[in-house]
């Protein structure tokens, strides 16, 4: 149907195809870019206690569910849900992986990490170019402690196809129903204004070099480039700093077990501790592949689940629930009939 | 590196005497398999162009079905709702590779009259390196040079631009700006950079085979050597001249890593050089990893084939320049 995308994807996946006749029980999956370094933690892992290598391919979302709809790989991940017919179509099934988080960061003179507050629907006026200055009295009645500045705001978003803008923007448009009617949600959006930085470190060498701008980033890079990040205001009406428990907390009031397909966005989720701009990565498996395969699969992720908590942590991912984790296995049960 | 390709005829006797010498019975089957072998890999190029040209095509039927010939007149680029146009990635490309081209030409001159007319004998050699060592520094090295260091220092000088030639009647809405380092003036300045050693590399081989005979006169007449460099060495190589720089056009056009990174990725058509803006390749490279839908999809491969549809004017208006060139040059012997 797509002979150019497959072609293309067949030419990357060429490289990966010897080390896959090498073992027989090697498993490949391919798609977010977002949720590699997990995978990618965990299967060296897994390797060294099973013997199987998990080839992981993190060739964005968008390849991931073609492939996985074309039967080349044993999983596709994906940042952004399918919905429940359009799993029923191709038979696939999907369940999430880990969660992360992300951030606004902003470069202003003199305001440290973790002063500034902001809240949702602001947000989504300063990147509607509604607010252009810092000292706007919008800003300026979250935050009466700050000095800030006379200067004008730079937006900066991410030039690139991703998850993250997916989340951000899904957020926006939970929160600010004019988001919704004029930009809405995708992995790229038309953005009414701004710069765009290719992956997070485009977006965060943006925001450290361009004085009054803003950007959001994934939690990891916020720690490791400790950059100035801003505290949120959630649907609850708290005031959250961004953390692996919040976006944990953001995950446990979400009822997986009741949700088809764990079709659930995590952004704005209720509860006192929830971090607002929360997300997840979806594994998708096809229902008509060899049951062993789908068994690898699974096992891995279980693993994963089960031994994988504290490698997740060390790179920001939060992991599942007990609940979520519990509500994934009886998907399989019912689904795969493993 | 010989970019021109342009070879020396000498060798040509040498080869002629050694021949009978070293002949063969089976000479003529070898030859006709050569010949064959060689035609076979010309044709191969051909087929391979069609090829990408048809399943570009292909792939965008789509997107052409839905949006048309208005794909190229409407700026609207919206994944959201379904909405796709390529203006804004056409202006982006076209003017990105025309400042390019506008300050890398006249650079690439002085370089190699200078390498072929003016330097001492021993910083030729040295001169001419220094200048192809840059084609061979990879376009994300520039990117990142662009992004990481260029751009900070740029901004620094942008404040100067906004006040000095912000304020000039007419183009003045040209350099009008926040001081962010990125956008379209910087993406075009690291562009010149990426194509000046292609230029200067074809200008510096033309213009050290302009005739010494014609030069010596010029120069035996009491001519400058501007004067020998505009009436004489121009005139001579300007065939060769346009080529180079249409070589460097072409470059300039598909360029995607080292843009993707100073461009800023704003899908918007402003005024003002130093707004962000956005070109064909780098929201090709942007995007294509992540489009979900087809309609998206094709798209994308449909503005690949708008840029396919440039390259191709582009290399038709250097063929035209070219021909109408020969007929009218009055030094041509």
């Amino acid at each position: 149907m797509r002979p150019f995308r497959t072609l293309c994807l067949a030419l990357a996946f060429a490289a990966a195809l010897p080390a896959v006749d090498a073992a027989a029980a090697d498993l490949t999956g391919a798609g977010s870019t977002w949720v590699y370094p997990l995978v990618a933690k965990w299967s060296a892992a897994y390797a060294a206690k099973t013997g199987t290598h998990v080839n992981y391919q993190s060739i964005g979302s968008g390849g991931g569910i073609a492939q996985i709809k074309a039967g080349t790989v044993a999983f596709g991940a994906s940042d952004k849900p399918l919905t429940s017919e359009e799993l029923a179509k191709s038979n696939l099934i999907q369940f999430p992986t880990a969660i992360a988080g992300e951030d606004l960061v902003y470069n202003i003179a003199g305001i440290k990490p973790g002063e500034l507050v902001l809240s949702g629907p602001l947000v989504a006026d300063i990147y509607m170019a509604k607010i252009k200055k810092w000292n706007d009295p919008a800003i300026a009645k979250l935050n009466p402690g700050l000095k800030l500045p006379d200067a004008a705001i730079t937006v900066v978003h991410r030039s690139d196809g991703s998850g993250t803008t997916f989340t951000f923007a899904d957020y926006l448009s939970k929160v600010s129903p004019e988001w919704k009617s004029k930009v809405g949600a995708d992995t790229s959006v038309a953005w009414p204004t701004g710069v765009g930085g290719k992956g997070n470190e485009g977006v965060s060498s943006y925001v450290q070099h361009i004085p009054g701008s803003i950007g959001y980033v994934e939690y990891a890079y916020i720690l490791e480039n400790k950059m100035a990040y801003a505290r949120m205001i959630n649907s609850a009406g708290k005031t959250v700093s961004p953390s692996l428990k919040g976006f944990q907390a953001a995950a446990a009031n979400v009822d997986f077990t009741k949700a088809q397909d764990f079709y659930v966005i995590l952004t704005n989720q209720p509860g006192d501790e929830s971090w607002p701009i929360s997300g997840c990565t979806w594994q998708i498996l096809r229902k008509d592949a060899p049951k062993a395969t789908n068994e690898e699969v699974t096992k891995f992720f279980d693993w994963g689940f089960e031994h994988g908590q504290s490698m997740a942590e060390s790179i920001a991912f939060g992991p599942l629930p007990a609940s979520t984790i519990a509500a994934i296995k009886a998907y399989w049960k019912k689904n795969l009939g493993i | 590196m010989n970019v021109s390709g342009i070879s020396a005829p000498e060798s040509g006797g040498l080869v002629a005497n050694a021949s009978p010498a070293i002949a063969r019975p089976n000479g003529r089957a070898m030859d006709f398999c050569f010949r064959h072998l060689a035609g076979g890999m010309a044709a191969l190029v051909g087929l391979l162009l069609i090829a990408t040209l048809a399943a570009i095509a292909w792939d965008s039927r789509l997107s052409i079905h839905t949006f048309g010939f208005g794909f190229l007149w409407s700026s609207e680029w919206n994944p959201v709702t379904g909405q796709f146009g390529a203006l804004s990635f056409l202006v982006g490309t076209l003017v990105s590779s025309a400042i390019a081209m506008l300050l890398a030409t006249p650079v690439s001159f002085g370089i190699a009259i200078f390498i072929s007319e003016l330097a001492p004998r021993r910083l030729k050699q040295p001169i001419s390196s220094a200048v192809e060592l840059l084609a061979a520094i990879p376009s994300i090295v520039y990117g990142l040079w662009g992004l990481l260091v260029f751009a900070p220092a740029f901004a620094q000088v942008e404040p100067w631009i906004n006040d000095h030639l912000g304020t000039l009647p007419g183009i003045g809405p040209l350099f009008q700006g926040p001081p962010m380092g990125i956008g379209m003036l910087t993406a075009g300045i690291v562009l010149a950079i990426m194509v000046l050693p292609f230029i200067t590399a074809i200008m510096r081989d033309v213009f050290i085979m302009t005739p010494a005979a014609l030069k010596e006169s010029a120069y035996g007449l009491g001519c400058t050597t501007w004067e020998v460099s505009r009436r004489i060495i121009l005139p001579y190589t300007r065939s060769a001249v346009t080529g180079g720089i249409f070589l460097g056009l072409g470059r300039a056009l598909g360029e995607t890593m080292a843009i993707t990174f100073v461009i800023g990725n704003s899908n918007t058509i402003s005024a003002s050089l130093l707004m962000p803006g956005a070109s064909i390749p780098s929201v090709i490279a942007n995007e294509f990893t992540e489009a979900t839908t087809p309609l998206y999809l094709s798209s994308l491969i449909y503005l690949g084939l708008v840029l396919f549809g440039i390259t191709l004017l582009v290399r038709l208006l250097a063929a035209w320049m070219l021909h109408s060139m020969k007929r009218g040059t009055p030094l041509r012997p």
